[in-house]
């Protein structure tokens, strides 16, 4: 699996992103930086990590969504490729259109790091195939603004065609506002476009890949993706 | 020198809070009157937080030495030898004053300004921690203060992408209009490529990095308004303006120009910015620096000599570069938007000359400009001793176990989380364990080593007793450190007080500072770093005297760390160490019986270096399965949270002859509890090693019980450790 994880100025969980490819698929990924214009030739999975693009000083994620290495991120993405968004990254994919509905603000307005619940709806996609359907797994979330919003006929839309891939839960897998730290509607945490090729979520599987730290539950996402190109090969 | 700037006066001097006394020094140092940027630089080389002239005698006492200590106090931050060519960088600072103005600005920028100290030489930071002290809950602006210095730490700290991995909050009324705000950031470095501040070789080019300057931070803002300058532009105030997107990325531009061998010398641009920066990099180098304020990159226009030195904007350094490394490292830093000017060159006059236009503005000896500094051995009167509490002599005012329920939910001693969850505390991948222990562990690159890191003090013993407060503050830090299975290396002392110039606050800060040195002495424990925080005052009253003792130690193997959470059921409870139910300066006695009083704890230092050695060994050879200290609130309360971090009860019994709530409840130091499957080998070896072992009894269950008292649910413990601060921060309490 050959990747590339997409540097913005300000993006800070590149290192953390980049040591967790590399320790599933063993393959060092390509950095590319935000004033770059294409992607390196043969990229199979295309990265935007999480951190605070630009600062985030205007709407998260909206100055990012406007650098000129995301015209190749969305040809890319057109033809099939595989992105994975995480955290500021799905809150640029959601400002670049490759993602639906937008991130607002906690909803106790605060930064919340911990770890959540999360059940996987599905198992079918090339992100989740790791998992089970209807597994629990436990990963951290570091976010001010991930609360998932969205008008009722794209939340319809989502439910409908079975893109909701990742939903807050208790660790026994009942979805609960309890467990939504973030207030997300229908405690949506992960999402998959129309085609199945882009997926944003707000918690970081990149942080629970090691056995020796403790939790390797973000580990299946990272597989499943290893697997999916060595079948695809 | 310069026409529109004002003259000269008296008040003029006082206004930049310098003494008549202090003045007539300038005035023969330099043989005439200064010109009012130079009494600008002046009055900001020699203020108390630059020239450290009330402390600075003292100071020279602390032991700073050690074979792995790289450097010692005197440069940005502290360096120590971790092995495997590895140099771990840190340092603690006070942000107090600017946070209780502006809680959000003044901790987000406390925060970054120690993230510079590290990264300026050469190292990338891997954890903060933060030890913040607010007034008493019910004071009418401590939660608003609570709310905002945490979401300010958050907001910098997160932004710039460092774990913030530990820490301390204290509540007391003694901090109602002077909260403390001590941030410490930790970086790792190759040894053999650390950055100094030292300039080398005449005729170098001195470079401005980072942001532009503005008017944020001038000191003394109040005074100079209409009549300097042509345009009377509306004074900023004086608490700086964070900006941790342009502090990452001066981090990244600043390591890739010290790996690409561009820098000579390097210092960031912290309190009374240009000015302090420049000094200190010809100074410690014996060069002159000629500086030229027009190349210096400015944010507003029609900026005077005198707000361009003396103002604090962040995220700024200024460097001597490598002339023939000019093109390389300008590239560097505009790939990453950065301001890059010459500005100035290094010279062999040892004069500090700074120009403006067509005018020189300042001309002063580089050396005395620090050298020189006044410095003072302030009157110093101790207070008397506190009587010794005779344990008997207290009346218990209720049962244990309600003393317990009431503790463990009291505002010093319950559940920080509502913090800590503001912080990110796990990027980087690293955190091995999380805020909420002893201290905190943070993995090194892939291991197998890491770092146990701590920051501790106990204010009211230092109040009673300085000298032992300041011992108790160190021994403190080596045993959180010892308790996670870490030897501790070094320290860094953040130390804040009042104002040095009454004799009662002075011997304070000396009898502290007495306290410090002979702990670390006694636990080859050395200083590296640290900064002196004076004048915390308001009203005429002090703070409680605060040495904040921030620690650093190694574990060969990460994942032989130590937990306090009870590990499983069945499992022998042991204290090491010895009670003899001090109850003087005892949270037991000022939140349950309202006295805030006695003498504080002695702390033995021979046996708080045999017990951590015995505790330290017994981890490394895996014989333990969960271990505390025990500090605040004593025996139980440290028993209390290893039960509420697992969820496990235990059966416990008092084998002693102290009354139940000195036994329970007293602060004796120097000890630990831990569990074990196996009990008899640890007792063995205790015996050989001379260390007091008491067996306590056993964990199971979901409650603590205690002989003759009712049973405690772990659950309930729980909700009550838990409930305070969310509940207090939402206004509920």
């Amino acid at each position: 699996m050959k990747s590339a994880v997409v540097v913005f100025p300000g993006i800070n969980r590149e290192r953390d992103m980049t040591r967790a490819l590399k320790l599933v698929s063993g393959r060092e990924p390509a950095m590319v930086w935000h004033a770059d214009t294409a992607l390196p030739a043969g990229t199979d999975l295309v990265v935007i990590p999480g951190g605070f693009s630009y600062g985030d000083y205007l709407r998260c994620g909206a100055i990012a969504a406007r650098a000129p290495i995301m015209d190749a991120v969305r040809g890319f993405a057109q033809k099939g490729g595989l992105v994975l968004a995480v955290c500021n990254g799905f809150q640029i994919a959601c400002e670049a259109g490759l993602l639906p509905g937008v991130l607002m603000r906690n909803a106790q307005l605060r930064f919340i790091c911990r770890d959540v619940y999360l059940r996987v709806e599905r198992s079918d996609t090339p992100f989740t195939r790791g998992y089970n359907a209807g597994q629990v797994i436990r990963v951290p979330v570091a976010h001010g603004e991930g609360n998932y919003i969205a008008d009722g006929e794209t939340i319809a839309r989502l439910e409908g065609g079975g893109r909701v891939v990742f939903r807050y839960s208790s660790p026994d897998g009942i979805v609960d506002p309890n467990w939504t730290h973030n207030g997300a509607m229908n405690a949506i945490a992960g999402i998959i476009n129309a085609r199945g090729n882009v997926l944003g979520m707000m918690p970081h599987p990149e942080n629970h890949v090691e056995a020796a730290m403790g939790r390797t539950d973000g580990r299946g996402l990272f597989a499943g993706l290893v697997d999916h190109f060595k079948l695809a090969a | 020198m310069i026409s529109n700037e004002p003259a000269i006066t008296p008040e003029l001097i006082a206004q930049h809070g310098l003494k008549p006394d202090e003045y007539e020094r300038i005035l023969k140092l330099i043989g005439r009157v200064p010109s009012f940027t130079e009494l600008g630089i002046f009055s900001a080389m020699w203020n108390e937080h630059c020239s450290y002239k009330s402390s600075r005698i003292h100071l020279r006492t602390l032991p700073t030495k050690a074979p792995w200590v790289i450097q010692g106090p005197g440069e940005n931050a502290g360096v120590i030898d971790i092995g495997d060519g590895l140099a771990v960088v840190f340092k603690m600072e006070s942000h107090n004053h600017p946070s209780y103005i502006e809680p959000y600005q003044g901790a987000a920028t406390g925060v970054g300004g120690i993230l510079r100290d590290v990264f300026t030489m050469g190292a990338r930071p891997i954890a903060c921690l933060n030890a913040l002290s607010f007034g008493d809950p019910k004071s009418p602006r401590t939660r608003a203060l609570v709310a905002g210095v945490v979401a300010g730490i958050g907001g910098y700290g997160n932004s710039f992408g460092v774990p913030t991995v530990g820490g301390e909050v204290r509540f007391h009324r003694r901090y109602d209009g002077n909260i403390l705000v001590n941030a410490m950031a930790v970086g790792l470095a190759a040894k053999d490529k650390i950055f100094y501040s030292a300039a080398s070789g005449v005729g170098m080019p001195i470079v401005y990095l980072g942001s532009k300057t503005g008017r944020d931070g001038i000191h003394g803002a109040t005074m100079a308004s209409a009549e300097f300058g042509a345009d009377a532009e509306e004074k900023r105030p004086t608490v700086q303006v964070g900006d941790p997107f342009s502090e990452k990325l001066l981090l990244e531009a600043c390591l890739e120009i010290m790996a690409k061998g561009c820098v000579i010398a390097i210092q960031d641009m912290g309190a009374a910015g240009l000015t302090c920066s420049a000094v200190e990099m010809g100074a410690k180098g014996d060069l002159g620096v000629t500086l030229d304020l027009d190349a210096v990159p400015c944010r507003e226009t029609g900026m005077s000599a005198y707000e361009m030195m003396l103002s604090e904007s962040q995220e700024r350094m200024l460097m001597v570069l490598r002339p023939e490394k000019e093109k390389e490292a300008e590239a560097i830093f505009r790939k990453w938007g950065l301001d890059f000017a010459i500005v100035g060159e290094t010279t062999p006059t040892k004069r500090f000359v700074v120009r403006h236009g067509d005018a020189v503005m300042a001309d002063l000896p580089i050396k005395e400009l620090g050298d020189e500094a006044p410095l003072y051995d302030r009157p110093h009167v101790e207070r008397a001793k506190q009587p010794v509490i005779d344990a008997a002599s207290v009346v218990p005012p209720m049962p244990v176990a309600e003393v317990l329920e009431k503790l463990i939910g009291a505002p010093d001693l319950c559940s920080k989380r509502w913090v800590w969850e503001q912080y990110d505390h796990v990027i980087l991948g690293n955190t091995v364990q999380r805020p909420g222990g002893d201290a905190a562990v943070v993995r090194i690159n892939e291991g197998p080593k890491a770092l146990a890191l701590t920051s501790d003090v106990t204010p009211r013993y230092c109040e009673a007793d300085p000298f032992e407060g300041g011992k108790q503050a160190v021994a403190e830090a080596y045993r959180n450190i010892s308790a996670v299975g870490g030897k501790p290396l070094a320290i860094t002392d953040n130390l804040n007080f009042g104002n040095p110039e009454r004799p009662e606050i002075m011997a304070q800060l000396v009898g502290c500072i007495r306290g410090i040195g002979e702990a670390c002495k006694a636990l080859s424990f050395p200083v590296v770093s640290g900064n002196v925080s004076l004048y915390n005052e308001t009203n005429g009253r002090a703070i409680l005297p605060t040495p904040t003792i921030g620690g650093v130690g190694l574990l060969d193997e990460f994942t032989k760390s130590m937990t306090l959470a009870f590990a499983s059921e069945g499992e022998a409870i042991m204290l090491i160490g010895e009670t003899h139910g001090w109850l003087g300066q005892s949270l037991y006695l000022r939140d349950t019986c309202n006295r805030e009083e006695g003498a504080p704890p002695p702390v033995d230092l021979a046996a708080e270096k045999r017990n951590a050695d015995f505790v330290r060994g017994l981890i490394r050879d895996g014989l333990v399965s969960a271990v505390h200290d025990i500090s605040d609130g004593g025996l139980l309360v440290a028993l209390a949270e290893m039960a509420i971090a697992s969820g496990i009860g235990a059966v416990l019994e008092a084998p002693s002859r102290l009354p139940a709530h000195a036994f329970w409840f007293g602060e004796d130091q120097a000890r630990y509890v831990i569990t074990a499957r196996n009990s008899e080998p640890i007792a063995q070896r205790a015996k050989e090693a001379g260390v007091p072992f008491t067996r306590l009894g056993a964990t199971g269950g979901r409650a603590l019980a205690l002989a003759g008292e009712r049973p405690l649910s772990v659950d309930d413990l729980k909700a009550r450790f838990e409930r305070w601060l969310p509940a207090y921060m939402a206004g509920a309490v």
